[in-house]
């Protein structure tokens, strides 16, 4: 086929077949502003039940928009979950987790990828291989391994397993350094650099955008961290905010305004920084994807 | 590879320099695997034909923790049927709804950057406050989900009051999370070169075709990797179990309807102290995932599209 019996036949055609396209484009954005509406709906109910009084809130049908808006509802939330210590001991553990994990990650990674030593392969298909273990199978020895070290009831099994590695963080960072050119490397040995020097001075400025990412997974996988607290913490005044919440959870059984109040703290600071670092959550994601095709 | 021997010698050295930095650098994994699960699983496999129960004893006791399990535990089937219907029915949905999304989201639509943004948003929350939410929103009389099926006239289930809704209601909730996945199917959309389409449709193939048979095709691998990661954390739910129990004190409740395999293999574990057995749970749940991650990859082979032809 020509391109002149193309260009020929086509105008018509061509005609209806953008009218066409223009239709589908305005049936998927109804679709998808009926679908936001579902998605976002859950945060609306959620923010106007926790300014509700326990009154209205038993109203049926229920109000969108509450009547009265009890702000102190946050107040005895914040006062009497304890939230001002848990949220100090998740920003702890957090930021541990987060400096060991980039630490430790992005150390491994450079070794991976840009390092040549016998058993290299063979190590990191183990490592791969080992993303496939489900937790479980490993938490209960390690729970034996902690408590035979008079570990449990610290934060130590909580902390110090960060510094050696985790496999998908590694991979992620190893598939970022696969992409830095081998010559500045070349380049830098060349000027007397050894690789620790590398890796601190040149690799992770370079990666910043892939240890943001590891950073931010980190933070969020120590915020919402319930099995291991519940595990390893006893004493109170050491639980995080999951752990917190689920205790407020039983001792304020159906008193959903207070119960949405401080579930809506909990949440607050993981909805602010996707916000704020939304980028990297989907630099994160075409690293995977694009690794992973 | 004649090179004179003082040179071979330095290059060998300086081979061998480099190998030990490599060492160095991977070390700090190499001791967490060593330790933190190399170890560990030895270690459980062994305590699995035990009577393990941390403090006192642990006795060989061959496979009676697998014949308790197999035949005189029926929670032990309970939970993994409960296992089982939440995989059957989550991995599928999950993977059409975020593939779904996917493809309506890479159309060239205005606003496209909010809709990814509003869909994203709930996949990155989790935890007990995401679990409390849903529990309120699935109250069979106050709660917005029932409220809005009034709405249509239909009469919403008691979910979360219901044994036989419980894991539905969970499914629910998965859902509303969808757009984790849709984002890396996303990404991978927008990896397919243009020129494929461009040419099919001179072809005259219209968007059905295009779909199954060039965007199916080429996000095959990513598609392949979700399917097997959705199905080994399938396999691992635990805390909705925990957290949703209709009685707090009872975890899994209503009539174990939540009841989910690592919810019973914790609960034998540490809160009745039977190790051994617990042990035995997890090796079984190992054996699980690994025959299904096999089965999956050897499947694989027939409908994974590797671009460039080589296997990887």
């Amino acid at each position: 086929m020509s391109a002149g019996t193309i260009a020929g036949a086509g105008t018509s055609h061509f005609q209806s077949r953008k009218t066409k396209q223009l239709i589908v484009k305005i049936v998927l954005t109804i679709v998808l502003i009926g679908l936001s509406v579902i998605i976002l709906a859950p945060f609306w109910w959620m923010i106007a039940t926790s300014l509700k009084s326990l009154k209205e809130i038993m109203q049926y049908p229920p109000t969108w928009i509450p009547s009265e808006w009890h702000w102190e509802n946050y107040a005895y939330a914040w006062q009497k979950g304890h939230f001002a210590r848990y949220t100090l001991n998740t920003l702890f553990l957090a930021g541990v987790g987060v400096c060991s994990h980039v630490l430790s990650n992005s150390f491994i990674a450079y070794g991976f990828a840009k390092i040549k030593f016998p058993g290299r392969g063979l190590l990191f298909s183990v490592m791969l291989s080992t993303m496939m273990i489900p937790s479980f199978c490993t938490l209960i020895p390690q729970y034996i391994l902690f408590s035979k070290l008079g570990w449990v009831g610290t934060y130590l099994p909580l902390t110090v397993p960060g510094f050696f590695g985790s496999a998908f963080q590694i991979f992620l960072l190893r598939q970022f350094y696969m992409g830095i050119p081998n010559d500045l490397i070349e380049a830098a040995k060349i000027d007397g650099a050894n690789h620790f020097y590398i890796w601190s001075r040149l690799m992770i400025p370079l990666a910043r955008p892939a240890i943001i990412v590891v950073a931010i997974m980190t933070f969020q996988g120590a915020w919402n961290d319930f099995l291991g607290p519940l595990l390893y913490v006893s004493d109170e005044s050491m639980f995080n905010l999951q752990l917190g919440l689920q205790t407020f959870k039983g001792t304020e059984a159906v008193q959903w305004h207070y119960l949405m109040a401080g579930s809506l703290m909990v949440l607050a600071p993981v909805i602010a920084l996707f916000f704020f670092f939304q980028r990297y959550f989907i630099e994160g994601m075409n690293i995977s994807a694009g690794t992973k095709g | 590879m004649a090179v004179s021997t003082s040179k071979n010698r330095k290059s060998l050295s300086l081979e061998r320099k480099e190998s030990i930095w490599g060492y160095v650098f991977v070390s700090p994994w190499i001791i967490g695997f060593l330790v933190f699960t190399l170890g560990p699983l030895l270690f459980s496999l062994y305590a699995s034909f035990t009577n393990y129960d941390i403090t006192s004893r642990m006795d060989w006791v061959g496979l009676q923790n697998y014949d308790t399990m197999f035949n005189h535990d029926a929670l032990f089937w309970k939970s993994l049927q409960n296992t089982l219907f939440y995989v059957a029915l989550n991995v599928p949905l999950t993977t059409i709804g975020s593939l779904l999304l996917a493809v309506a989201l890479n159309q060239k639509i205005p606003g496209m950057r909010y809709f990814r943004t509003i869909f994203y948003l709930p996949s990155v929350l989790s935890g007990v406050a995401v679990f409390i939410l849903w529990m309120m929103l699935l109250n069979p009389t106050s709660g917005l989900v029932n409220v809005a099926l009034s709405w249509f006239g239909i009469e919403g289930p008691a979910w979360m009051v219901d044994p036989a809704w419980t894991k539905p209601a969970v499914i629910l909730m998965k859902l509303w999370a969808v757009g984790g996945g849709m984002l890396l199917y996303l990404a991978s959309l927008q990896g397919v070169p243009e020129q494929l389409y461009e040419a099919a449709e001179i072809d005259g193939a219209g968007a059905l075709r295009k779909f199954w048979h060039i965007t199916v095709p080429m996000i095959t691998p990513v598609l392949f990797f979700e399917l097997i990661t959705h199905f080994i954390s399938g396999f691992q739910i635990f805390q909705e179990g925990y957290v949703m129990a209709q009685d707090q004190n009872s975890p899994g409740s209503p009539m174990n309807s939540l009841l989910f395999y690592n919810l019973h293999m914790f609960l034998k574990a540490f809160r009745v102290y039977e190790m051994g057995y617990a042990s035995a749970m997890a090796w079984f749940l190992f054996a699980i995932v690994m025959v299904l991650t096999a089965i999956n990859m050897a499947l694989s082979k027939f409908w994974v599209h590797y671009e460039g032809g080589d296997n990887r």
